[in-house]
């Protein structure tokens, strides 16, 4: 980044999502060309059911892309093998985690696992980069919790310190501000931005908070009916891509704020 | 993280050391402690005690270790790879396979008649019925597994497995003698006592190869504590994982069932006592813990079971049950949490 020069982390090329059934295509979105380079804060933005969440499946090898490629450190996703994947790419899921007997600690430590040896040990190493995810994200306090006593938003600051462990160029977050009240949302983002230019990890994230995704990100991701862009919030606000993001019947786009507001 | 726990786990291992020799000094006879040590080293005070205690006690304490330990780490593999704290070692229709293939040897044998239903009822044929039956319900999972993406259909059809086997049971109850369906039932009620050493043997490296493959799966089975999806993020071949759970729960609890009966209950309880004593979710400390808590409870229960000093032994199914239901039961109450 010093030296200006710029390193891609995540590209895709002509990349088109969807699904197979019986042998027929259906395609969510296609021609999707993004680029997301180092330390950027990218968040991705759309309508319910436009297909953010496939979207992100697809960038996460959870399905295979109908055509097209995506890369990672400019190798193809697919071409990975899974823990080699794991040292590039950690997650933070919608998905509740099973056992919320873990203490915090355990938790983020699983972060880990794709170095630990075959029992899981921890090295003097390991301890250590946990330590620093729990530093980061500004959980010491919650340390010897048990997940089951903390709230959603400190369980989300948690989930964050173990994908920071897992020590992967690129954090993927699905919706990370859902459940959470409107200080714990900016708060949630304002950390990720805080997270990028600190360690220079990209972080792509999902959410339908718009106007703090306007405000915190490098460059947005914005789907629409016809056709996903990306670039810096300012381009796209000028170009007017947002207006296309709803109908226009009910909420409107205002520029000068960089918000929607309710039609009177 | 392990070193937290050194005194509850020196305390288990003490303590198992006494129920064993407790459990081996118990029976119809009352055999003094001192005098077992004794016949183990070879001095031998009275012949018939030096007989009961290497024929007869020994090879059943060993076979409570091997139940009581198997039965425990295989409740808490299934436990953890199907995500519910109700589940146990026979959620994978294991047992109502066994019971299948004992149902058709001792129920069926009157179809055969004759010589052959005199081989049929031979003590090996039963364990050889219930294991073929036990690896056939495997098998059928196994090939159900490597198809179906989603855990919780295994669970279902582990349980189609076991209506439909139970059914079969029925059909040839209709049809059998009162003798036969007393037999049947008999072996329901599980027994620890017959096993000769070589027996035992068998029976101990079939429980080794088990245990074996739980080890390998420690580090799975902690990132499965995130859920399948973050397990997957983290690197974990989920499908080999699940494979080597189900094969290492079906030989710990297939082969106990063959050799021992359907033992109820300490599959389901072992695992949730552990977590209340020790509160963590951590498999390299909860897998030997709930060895040594099997151990111990089946040691106690077939100690009760046993009856001292009377000439009767009550079925140890139902002692499992009936010491152990409330002993989870108060340890809920009390606590108020279903640690998971």
């Amino acid at each position: 980044m010093t030296t200006g020069q710029r390193h891609i982390v995540l590209e895709t090329k002509n990349l088109t999502i969807g699904y197979t059934s019986k042998k027929k295509e259906n395609v969510i979105a296609d021609a999707i060309n993004i680029t997301l380079e180092r330390g950027q804060l990218v968040g991705l933005v759309g309508a319910n059911g436009i297909g953010k969440s496939t979207l992100l499946r697809t960038l996460t090898n959870v399905q295979e892309p109908l055509h097209g490629a995506v890369y990672i450190n400019s190798q193809l996703l697919s071409d990975y093998e899974p823990v080699a994947l794991a040292k590039q790419l950690s997650l933070v899921l919608t998905e509740q985690i099973t056992s919320k007997n873990l203490s915090v600690f355990e938790l983020v430590a699983l972060g880990r696992q794709p170095y630990t040896n075959w029992v899981g040990n921890l090295s003097q190493n390991d301890i250590e980069i946990t330590n620093k995810a729990i530093d980061q994200t500004n959980i010491e306090a919650l340390k010897t919790k048990k997940c089951f006593e903390l709230s959603d938003g400190q369980l989300q600051k948690v989930m964050i310190a173990r994908a920071m462990a897992q020590d992967t160029d690129l954090i993927i977050l699905d919706e990370p501000t859902t459940h959470l009240d409107m200080y714990h949302k900016a708060y949630i983002l304002k950390l990720l931005q805080k997270l990028t230019k600190e360690t220079g990890k990209t972080i792509l994230f999902s959410s339908h908070e718009i106007d703090l995704a306007i405000q915190l990100c490098d460059t947005m991701i914005v789907m629409t009916n016809n056709k996903v862009v990306s670039g810096q919030p300012c381009h796209l606000i000028s170009n007017g891509t947002f207006k296309s993001l709803f109908p226009e019947d009910l909420i409107v786009f205002d520029e000068n704020s960089g918000s929607f507001k309710v039609r009177k | 993280m392990n070193n937290n726990y050194t005194y509850p786990f020196l305390t288990l291992i003490a303590l198992l050391i006494i129920c064993f020799f407790v459990n081996i000094s118990l029976g119809s006879v009352s055999i003094p402690i001192k005098a077992i040590s004794g016949s183990l080293i070879g001095n031998i005070e009275n012949e018939s005690w030096q007989y009961i205690v290497q024929d007869y006690r020994l090879p059943k304490a060993f076979t409570a270790i091997l139940v009581g330990s198997g039965l425990g780490i295989s409740g808490l593999l299934m436990q953890t790879l199907f995500r519910n704290p109700l589940a146990g070692p026979f959620v994978l229709g294991i047992s109502s396979g066994a019971s299948l293939g004992v149902a058709l040897v001792i129920l069926g044998s009157g179809l055969f008649g004759g010589v052959l239903a005199s081989v049929l009822m031979s003590k090996w044929s039963i364990v050889i019925a219930a294991s073929l039956g036990s690896f056939l319900v495997l098998l059928a999972v196994i090939l159900v597994s490597l198809r179906v993406r989603d855990t919780m259909a295994i669970l279902i059809i582990g349980l189609m497995f076991g209506s439909i086997t139970s059914a079969v049971v029925s059909v040839l109850s209709y049809f059998s003698s009162a003798e036969q369906l007393q037999q049947y039932i008999f072996w329901g009620f599980g027994s620890l006592g017959n096993l000769s050493w070589s027996e035992l043997f068998i029976f101990f490296l079939i429980y080794l190869a088990g245990i074996l493959m739980t080890i390998v799966s420690i580090k799975g089975l902690n990132t499965l504590l995130l859920g399948e999806n973050y397990a997957k993020s983290l690197g974990l071949n989920l499908k080999q994982s699940r494979l080597i759970i189900i094969i290492a729960t079906s030989l710990l609890a297939g082969t106990i069932t063959a050799f021992a009966g359907p033992i109820a209950f300490i599959g389901l309880a072992i695992p949730h006592i552990t977590r209340q004593i020790f509160p963590t979710s951590n498999h390299k400390t909860l897998l030997p813990a709930v060895f040594l808590f099997g151990a111990i409870v089946m040691l106690i229960c077939d100690s009760i079971a046993q009856l001292p000093t009377s000439d009767y032994t009550l079925p140890i199914n139902a002692i499992t049950s009936l010491v152990g239901a409330p002993v989870v039961i108060w340890l809920l109450v009390r606590k108020r949490k279903m640690f998971f």
